[in-house]
């Protein structure tokens, strides 16, 4: 009797749309240099960067990286985003410095994990510890938990960022990105 | 006579690597790159860190993406670079023509008491960027090799690393300014025209 059901669950969702409308605005705020690692939450955005001769999509090795090769693109007179998970928000703290010191716009968007419905407990400490790290370095923070209210969200970020020279954060909580089941995963 | 095997001294390889600098961007690591980078003279066109430790190099590669006709030339230390060492590999996978990365390798950490780094201990840095992808990477222990870099730095054909061998002097501070908000509007101010005060 469950199987139908399952079939019907199998048969692919529409996609989320609000990675689409992120892009725009992103474009729209005039973004040229997109620095990564990348969440599989931002693999959309990512795929629709890359396929943009506008923009420039810089794999990092860490992202700390991001922070300072954003702060030379603004030297340079570009505007740049920054795409990680909330774990990566861990190696860029003492790199917040820069855009702090200098009033850098710095705009970061931010997947989380070690949120609403993880399963993995090794996620939790830099999950729970993302807001209070970016607010102790004196990043302004703002956290989504709804599809519909993501694209406003970057929107608000990207102006505060980029009109006031701030270092400002997105984070996209699980309830937008839907929390990973390793044991579904594991086949269990 | 000069002695073959002397250390470079380090005020002397930024003084020739900034030598008729032109249009040249530079971007100076913390701690001695910086002080030897501001003896050799202030300028609008430098941004010298006072923090940030391992961002000199990424902060190149930024600059060097949004102004291509530019070149830039990131001068910083052993200890500085060793900090963040991946950003070789992003740096090679991007491979700005107008970026050049000049190490002043005194083998120390040299704000903190001269301890040595790894390079004293033989790890290769221009062998690590040569691994990741930097084709035009050396290390420099001659003046002549320095002005050749001087001239790999001011044509931007490609994208440049220098692992220069210097003496670990300790130096009387030269310092810039230190408020981060001269220097970055001053800089942008310079690149950018009058237009960047009003962004």
């Amino acid at each position: 009797m469950a199987e139908p059901a399952k079939s019907r669950s199998e048969a692919a969702p529409a996609p989320p749309t609000w990675p689409d409308e992120i892009y725009r605005v992103l474009k729209d705020a005039g973004i040229r240099q997109v620095a990564m690692v990348p969440d599989a939450g931002h693999s959309r955005l990512i795929r629709a960067f890359e396929a943009d001769p506008e923009t420039r999509v810089v794999t990092l090795t860490t992202e700390e990286e991001g922070v300072a090769m954003l702060a030379g693109a603004w030297l340079g007179g570009e505007r740049g985003v920054l795409l990680l998970q909330s774990s990566g928000v861990g190696n860029c703290i003492n790199m917040l410095s820069l855009p702090v010191i200098c009033h850098m716009p710095l705009l970061m968007i931010v997947t989380m994990r070690g949120d609403w419905g993880e399963f993995n407990p090794w996620q939790i400490p830099m999950g729970q510890g993302t807001r209070p790290s970016l607010e102790a370095m004196g990043v302004i923070v703002n956290k989504v938990d709804e599809p519909h209210l993501v694209a406003s969200a970057v929107q608000g970020a990207a102006n505060l960022a980029f009109n006031t020279w701030k270092p400002v954060a997105v984070l996209i909580g699980q309830r937008v990105l839907g929390a990973k089941n390793f044991k579904e995963l594991a086949g269990k | 006579m000069n002695n073959p095997n002397a250390l470079l001294h380090r005020r002397d390889v930024v003084n020739e690597l900034l030598r008729d600098r032109a249009d040249l961007l530079v971007i100076a690591g913390l701690g001695a790159p910086n002080w030897d980078v501001s003896a050799a003279g202030d300028h609008p066109n430098n941004f010298p860190l006072w923090g940030a430790m391992g961002g000199a190099s990424m902060i190149g590669l930024g600059l060097a993406l949004a102004q291509p006709k530019r070149k830039v030339l990131v001068i910083t230390g052993d200890g500085e670079m060793l900090m963040n060492v991946g950003s070789l590999a992003t740096i090679a996978v991007e491979a700005p023509k107008n970026l050049a990365i000049a190490v002043l390798d005194n083998e120390r950490f040299g704000e903190t008491g001269m301890q040595k780094t790894p390079t004293a201990s033989g790890v290769d840095l221009s062998a690590i960027a040569t691994a990741c992808g930097i084709r035009t990477s050396r290390i420099v222990r001659t003046m002549a090799e320095v002005t050749e870099l001087r001239e790999l730095a001011h044509a931007g054909r490609g994208t440049v690393f220098a692992q220069i061998k210097v003496d670990p002097e300790a130096l009387v501070f030269v310092m810039p300014p230190a408020d981060g908000v001269i220097l970055t509007t001053r800089f942008r101010q310079s690149v950018l025209g009058d237009e960047a005060l009003f962004n």
